[in-house]
C-alpha cells in the first residue's frame, strides 16, 4: 500500500505508522460526564466497512500526523491531508 | 524411448551431469531436472505425502503435485522443489523425500499400513481419539510418516535481496499473449516489465509445433525477444515468479537468480525478492491440463497430456512408450499428434466422448492413431505404469502402455486475480473456471482467461497490452496481430470415472481421493471451503491448481448442484512457494538492524568494556579487570569506587527533545502530570507523563534553558515513542499551541558523573566563568557554558545514582575526547567507568523506577509518584486516572525488599503470597519488578509491587519463583536503600 503524502508525496506504507480512526475528539476534561467521555475517546472505535478517515504518522518522512481517507473494503486511499489542517 | 535423437530446446554440445538419489545422470543445458530424469528412463521420483505411494511426473510446470525432491545438500539443502522447475545444472543433486529405506523400497507404504488413519478428516478424527494414543502413535509416527522434505539444518550459507521496481505496465508471463501484450505496450513508449518464471520465454509455444505467420513459432518468439531487448524502456525477468498482487498496484516476485547454479556467482544472491510497483498489468498466465478422476490414477507414468507434449516436443524425451491418451477435449488430442511427431508412439487414444468431432479424427487416422470413443479408463496396473485398462461400449481391454497422458480440460491459471477477493466464474462451454472481478489495474489475456487458441492469445494480448499503455496515455495499437491457428476449443465435461478399480485420487499432493470427497459430502462439509479444510484438498505448495475444479465438481455432483453454485475456494498469495530467506531478504543476524554505538563506544571498548544492547543502542555494561573472577565482582567494585569517589557513565542515548516557543511551558502542563510552566529558567525537574488511560508512559527530566527553550530527557527504550506522541498532542489535539520540537538524541553526547568527587572533577573540566559550585549550580539547576577549553557544554546537576552528580551534554563530536578529559581530570579521585548494570543497581539502591516498573500496567500511585501530579491543570490521562480501581488500595504499590536471611538471592519475577498461603493466582499479592546484589549493603535487595505494601513496611511475604524453584522470606521495606533523604545529592 501507498500513501500520498501532502509533503513529501507517494510513499511506501512502511514509513507510515497508524493510529486509528480520525473521529475521537478529545473531550472536554472540565465537563461534568468528563469521565464517561475520556472512556469512549480512549476506548470505543467504529469499525466500518468502507470510506475511513484515520490517523497515520509519517515517522520516516515529514514526522506530519495525516487524516488518510482509506476505504477499508480495497485499502483504497480516497485522499489526505495533514491532521493540523484536516481538523481544525 | 528416453531421448530421441533429435529435436527439442536442449544444447546437445553441453552436457550435464547429475544426480538423483545418488545415481549419476547426464542431462543437457536447457533440460530441467524433471525432462533430464525423463531423458534417463526414471519414472519413480517420489513417494505421496500421506500414503507414501510411488509417484512420478505429473506436469512439466510450476503446478507439479507429485515430484517434489530435495535439491543440493548440506546447508543448501532445500526440501520440496518441484522437479519440474528446477534448472539443469552441471553438478545438481538431488534426493526424493518423504520414503523409508528408500525410493524403490518404502515401508510405510506397504499395505497402506496407515491409510485406514488418515482418511478425510484425519486431522479431527483420528488425532482426536483416544487421547493415549497421542504420544505413542499420532505425533511420533503418523506425524513422521505424512511429511514433505526435511529443511537443512546449517545456517543458509547464501544471500537473498530485497528490491523494488517501478513500471507502466507489468506483463505477468511470457507466452504467445504476454510477448504480444509487451511488445505492444513497449512500442508505444511505454515503461514495460515482463516477468516470466521460466527460464526461456515463450510459454506453450515451447511446447507445442505451430506455426506464426506461416512459419515455426518459435521464430516469433526470437523475433518478439530481439525486439524487446532493444527497447530501452523494457525489462525483461525470467526465472521470475510473480506470487502476489498486493495494494496499490504492488506485485511480489521472487527472482531465481542463482538457483540454476551450483553456487550463486561471487556478489550476487540466491534469490531476490521484487516489490513490483506497476501502474497498469497484463495476467498472460496460461492454463494448466487437468486430470481426470479413476483408479489408479496416481500411477508413475500417469500425466498430464500436455506434459506429455512439453517432454516430447520441447525436451525430445519420453520417459516409457507407448503411450495412451485419456482426455475429454479436443486439445489433448493435438498433444498427442505433436508427442506422435516427436517420436512418440500413441497406442490410442481413449475420448469419453461417444462421437468426437469428425476434424480431430480425421488428424488421428490421417496418423493412424487408433481411437476409442466413449471410452474411459477404469484401471492401470503396475508399480511403474504398465498397462491401461478401459471400457468402451461395454467392452473392457487392457492395452500395455508406459504413459498415460490424461486431460480432462483445461484451467486458466487465474491465482493471482483472485488475491483481492475476486470469485473465479465458471464457463460452461469451456467446462473450467476463469477470473471474475479483477485486482484494480490488472486485466487478464489470453489462457488465463479462457482464450486458448493461439491466434486467440496473441490477440488478446496485443488487445490487453494496448489497453493498459492507453489507460496511461501512451499511444498503443492492438493490430496487426501475427497470424496463427484458430482452432475452436472442443471439450465435453467429464470429472470422475465412478466405476473404476483402485484408489482414484483428486488431488495428488495430499492424497485426497474421490472417497474422501464422498466422505465430506456425507458428514456435512459440503461447502467447498468446508471441503477444503476436511479432505485438505487443495492446500500445500501447489495450491490444488491441479485438484481443485475436479474436486468441487465431484462435490457438486453429489450435492446435485451445478459448479456455477458450488462454486471455488479462493486463491491467496503466494502462487507458488518463497523461502521465509528471500523474505528476510539481508536483514538477518547482525543486519537485522542497525547497531547504534554511543559517542564514547570506541574509548570504552578500549577500556575493556562488555557491551549489551539497550533499545537501539550498544552501552557499555560493564568494565572488568583483569583478576575479577565475574561480572558481579566487577560490578560491586564500580558501584563501591562511584559511592566513595567518582564514577562515569554515558548517558547518550537517553532521549533528548528540544522545544521551543512561547507556550512550551503550557504544552508540557497537559503532558505531563507535574507543572513546568513554573519551572525557572535554569532549574530542572523530574516528569512523569501518562497515556491518555491513565498509565504511566514515560518519565524524565526536563530543564528550563530560556524563557521559551526546554529541553526534555526521556528514557532510552522511549525516546521515538515519546517523540511521537509529542508530535500527536501538539498536530492532532493541539495545533493552536505555537511549539516547535526536534529531536536531539544524536545531536548530543552526554556523560554523567556521580559520587562525592564529581565536583572536583567537573572543576577541573569546567571554563570560566562556568561556576559549578554548589551555590553556583544547585542541585536540579543547568548551566550552559564550555568546557574542555571552549567546547559548548550544558551541564545538568541530575543524579540517577543517589549521589552528588552532573550530566555534561557536549555536541556529539567531542563525546569520546571528553570522556578522556573527564578521566584524567578523575584520575587524582581513582574515577571510575561503570556501565549498565552498576547504574542499575545504584538506582535499586535509590529506590528510582525503571523500565522494569514502568511497565504500561503502573499508575503514578503504584510508583509511589502519586503525590507528584498536580491537582491544579488537566493533562494527558488525567481524567482515567481517577477511575476508581486506579485508587483501589489493594492495587499493587512500589516497596523495596530485602531478605530475611541476608544470605538468599532475589530473583526478579517472584511472585508475592502471604505466609501460609498455598501458591495459586487467586493468592497473587504482586510481584518483583528489579533485584540487585547490594554492594553499599553487603546484601541482595529488590523493588516490587505489592498489594497495599506501602501499609505493610516491615511485614514480611513468601518471594515464590517456582520457574528457578526458590520460596524464601522476605521484607518489605521502604523504596531507597541508600541516602533515603537525598542529602548526597544537595552536598
Amino acid at each position: 500500500m501507498r500513501i500520498p503524502c501532502p509533503y513529501c508525496g507517494l510513499r511506501d506504507a512502511h514509513e507510515f505508522s497508524y493510529l486509528g480512526d480520525a473521529a475521537p475528539q478529545r473531550p472536554d476534561p472540565a465537563a461534568p460526564d468528563a469521565a464517561d467521555a475520556f472512556h469512549d475517546y480512549v476506548y470505543l472505535r467504529d469499525n466500518p466497512a468502507g470510506p475511513m478517515r484515520e490517523l497515520w504518522y509519517h515517522g520516516a518522512g515529514c514526522r506530519r500526523w495525516l487524516v488518510v481517507d482509506r476505504d477499508t473494503r480495497t485499502h483504497a486511499i480516497l485522499g489526505t491531508a495533514f491532521a493540523t489542517e484536516a481538523r481544525s | 524411448m528416453t531421448r530421441f535423437v533429435d529435436g527439442g530446446l536442449i544444447d546437445r554440445t553441453r552436457p550435464l551431469a547429475f544426480t538423483f538419489d545418488g545415481q549419476a545422470y547426464r542431462g543437457f543445458a536447457g533440460d530441467t531436472l524433471a525432462s533430464a530424469l525423463t531423458a534417463n528412463g526414471v519414472r519413480l521420483i517420489g513417494r505421496s505425502f500421506k500414503y507414501h505411494r510411488p509417484r512420478g511426473l505429473f506436469s512439466a510446470g510450476s503446478d507439479e503435485p507429485n515430484a517434489l525432491v530435495e535439491l543440493r545438500t548440506g546447508a543448501r539443502r532445500e526440501p520440496n522443489t518441484r522437479a519440474t522447475t528446477v534448472e539443469l545444472y552441471d553438478g545438481l543433486d538431488a534426493a526424493s523425500q518423504n520414503r523409508w529405506p528408500s525410493l524403490d523400497f518404502d515401508l510405510q507404504a506397504a499395505g497402506g499400513l496407515f491409510a485406514p488413519l488418515l482418511g478425510a478428516g484425519f486431522y479431527y478424527k483420528t488425532f482426536m481419539w483416544p487421547a493415549a494414543l497421542w504420544e505413542k502413535l499420532y505425533e511420533p509416527v503418523i506425524r513422521r510418516a505424512a511429511g514433505l522434505g526435511r529443511a537443512a539444518e546449517a545456517p543458509d550459507p547464501d544471500a537473498y535481496e530485497k528490491a523494488y521496481a517501478f513500471c507502466d505496465v507489468l506483463v505477468i508471463g511470457g507466452g504467445a499473449a504476454g510477448l504480444m501484450a509487451a511488445l505492444t505496450a513497449g512500442r508505444s513508449g511505454a515503461r514495460v516489465i515482463l516477468v516470466d518464471e521460466d527460464f526461456r520465454l515463450g510459454g506453450r509455444i515451447l511446447s507445442e509445433r505451430e506455426e506464426i505467420d506461416d512459419a515455426p513459432s518459435l521464430q516469433f518468439v526470437a523475433r518478439a525477444e530481439a525486439e524487446l531487448a532493444a527497447m530501452p524502456e523494457v525489462r525483461v525477468m525470467r526465472r521470475t515468479t510473480v506470487f502476489g498482487v498486493y495494494d496499490g498496484g504492488t506485485y511480489g516476485a521472487l527472482e531465481r537468480v542463482g538457483d540454476h547454479l551450483p553456487v550463486p556467482a561471487p556478489f550476487t544472491p540466491r534469490q531476490r525478492y521484487w516489490k513490483i510497483v506497476a501502474r497498469r498489468a497484463v495476467l498472460c498466465a496460461g492454463a494448466g491440463d487437468r486430470p481426470i478422476v479413476f483408479g489408479g490414477n496416481d500411477r508413475p507414468g500417469v500425466m498430464s497430456a500436455q506434459a506429455l507434449r512439453s517432454y516430447a516436443v520441447r525436451y525430445a524425451a519420453a520417459a516409457g512408450s507407448p503411450a495412451v491418451v485419456f482426455a475429454n477435449n479436443g486439445y489433448a488430442w493435438s498433444a498427442a499428434f505433436d508427442a506422435a511427431a516427436a517420436g512418440v508412439p500413441i497406442a490410442a487414444i481413449v475420448d469419453v466422448r461417444a462421437e468426437p468431432p469428425p476434424v480431430q479424427m480425421e488428424r488421428a487416422n490421417r496418423r493412424g492413431i487408433r481411437v476409442i470413443a466413449g471410452g474411459e479408463v477404469i484401471a492401470t496396473s503396475g508399480k511403474l505404469l504398465s498397462s491401461v485398462t478401459v471400457r468402451a461400449r461395454g467392452r473392457t481391454e487392457t492395452i500395455a502402455a508406459q504413459i498415460l497422458a490424461v486431460s480432462g480440460g483445461s484451467s486458466p491459471t487465474l491465482a493471482l486475480t483472485s488475491h483481492f477477493g475476486g470469485k473465479p466464474v465458471y464457463r460452461a462451454d469451456i467446462a473450467g473456471f476463469v477470473p471474475g472481478v479483477l485486482p484494480p489495474g490488472l486485466s487478464v489475456a489470453g489462457a488465463a482467461a479462457g482464450e486458448y487458441s493461439l491466434a486467440r492469445c496473441l490477440a488478446a494480448g496485443a488487445a490487453r497490452g494496448a489497453e493498459a499503455a492507453n489507460d496511461l496515455g501512451f499511444t498503443a495499437r492492438a493490430t496487426p496481430v501475427p497470424q496463427a491457428q484458430d482452432k475452436p476449443i472442443t471439450v465435453s465435461p467429464f470429472w470422475h470415472v465412478a466405476q473404476s478399480r483402485g484408489l482414484a485420487f483428486v488431488d495428488l499432493q495430499n492424497d485426497v481421493t474421490a472417497k474422501d470427497i464422498a466422505i465430506a459430502h456425507q458428514e456435512g462439509f459440503r461447502a467447498v471451503e468446508l471441503l477444503k479444510r476436511y479432505t485438505t484438498l487443495g492446500m500445500a505448495t501447489d495450491q490444488g491448481r491441479t485438484s481443485n475444479v475436479n474436486g468441487l465438481a465431484m462435490m457438486a455432483a453429489l450435492t446435485g448442484q451445478d459448479i456455477e453454485t458450488t462454486g471455488t475456494t479462493l486463491f491467496r498469495p503466494p502462487f507458488t512457494p518463497v523461502a521465509i530467506g528471500a523474505i528476510a531478504g539481508h536483514h538477518r543476524e547482525k543486519d537485522f538492524r542497525a547497531t547504534r554505538p554511543t559517542p564514547t563506544h570506541a574509548w570504552a571498548r578500549a577500556q575493556g568494556a562488555t557491551f549489551v544492547e539497550a533499545g537501539l543502542w550498544l552501552r557499555a555494561q560493564y568494565f572488568p579487570r583483569a583478576g575479577e573472577a565475574d561480572w558481579l565482582e566487577t560490578v560491586k567494585r564500580e558501584v563501591t569506587a562511584t559511592r566513595a569517589s567518582v564514577g562515569l557513565i554515558d548517558v547518550s542515548t537517553f532521549g533528548k527533545i528540544d522545544l521551543q516557543g512561547p507556550d512550551v511551558g503550557r504544552f508540557l502542563d497537559r503532558v505531563y502530570i507535574n507543572t513546568f510552566s513554573t519551572l525557572a529558567v535554569g532549574k530542572v525537574r523530574y516528569g512523569v507523563m501518562l497515556r491518555e488511560d491513565g498509565m504511566v508512559m514515560d518519565d524524565g527530566t526536563t530543564a528550563r534553558l530560556a524563557d521559551t527553550h526546554y529541553l526534555m530527557t526521556t528514557t532510552t527504550a522511549n525516546a521515538a515513542k515519546v517523540y511521537q506522541h509529542l508530535e500527536f498532542c501538539l498536530q492532532v489535539l493541539w495545533p493552536d499551541l505555537d511549539v516547535q520540537i526536534a529531536s536531539v538524541s544524536e545531536q548530543w553526547a552526554q556523560v554523567s558523573i556521580a559520587g562525592p568527587r564529581a565536583r572536583d572533577v567537573l572543576a577541573r573540566i569546567a571554563d570560566a566563568p562556568l561556576d559549578v559550585s554548589n551555590a553556583g549550580l544547585p542541585y536540579m539547576g543547568v548551566a550552559q557554558g564550555s568546557v574542555m577549553g571552549g567546547i559548548a557544554a550544558r551541564i545538568f546537576r541530575v543524579s540517577f545514582s543517589g549521589e552528588l552528580g552532573y550530566e555534561i551534554a557536549v555536541p556529539a563530536r567531542h563525546g569520546a575526547p571528553l570522556a578522556r578529559a573527564l578521566m584524567e581530570a578523575g584520575a587524582p579521585f581513582d574515577i571510575t567507568p561503570y556501565g549498565t548494570e552498576a547504574l542499575g543497581v545504584m538506582r535499586i539502591e535509590k529506590g528510582h523506577v525503571s523500565g522494569n516498573e514502568l511497565n504500561g500496567q503502573t499508575s503514578v500511585a503504584d510508583l509511589g509518584l502519586g503525590r507528584m501530579a498536580s491537582t491544579k491543570k488537566d493533562h494527558i490521562g488525567r481524567v482515567l486516572s481517577e477511575r476508581p480501581a486506579f485508587r483501589d488500595p489493594d492495587r499493587p504499590t512500589l516497596v523495596g525488599f530485602k531478605p530475611v536471611d541476608p544470605k538468599d538471592r532475589l530473583r526478579a519475577g517472584a511472585h508475592f503470597l502471604r505466609h501460609g498461603r498455598s501458591a495459586v493466582l487467586a493468592n497473587d499479592e504482586g510481584y518483583m519488578t528489579s533485584v540487585a546484589f547490594s554492594p553499599t549493603l553487603g546484601h541482595w535487595i529488590g523493588l516490587g509491587l505489592l498489594a497495599r505494601g506501602p501499609e505493610r513496611i516491615g511485614e514480611t511475604v513468601r518471594a515464590y519463583d517456582p520457574v528457578r524453584g526458590a520460596d524464601i522470606p522476605v521484607e518489605i521495606c521502604r523504596p531507597g536503600f541508600v541516602d533515603p533523604e537525598g542529602e548526597r545529592l544537595r552536598v
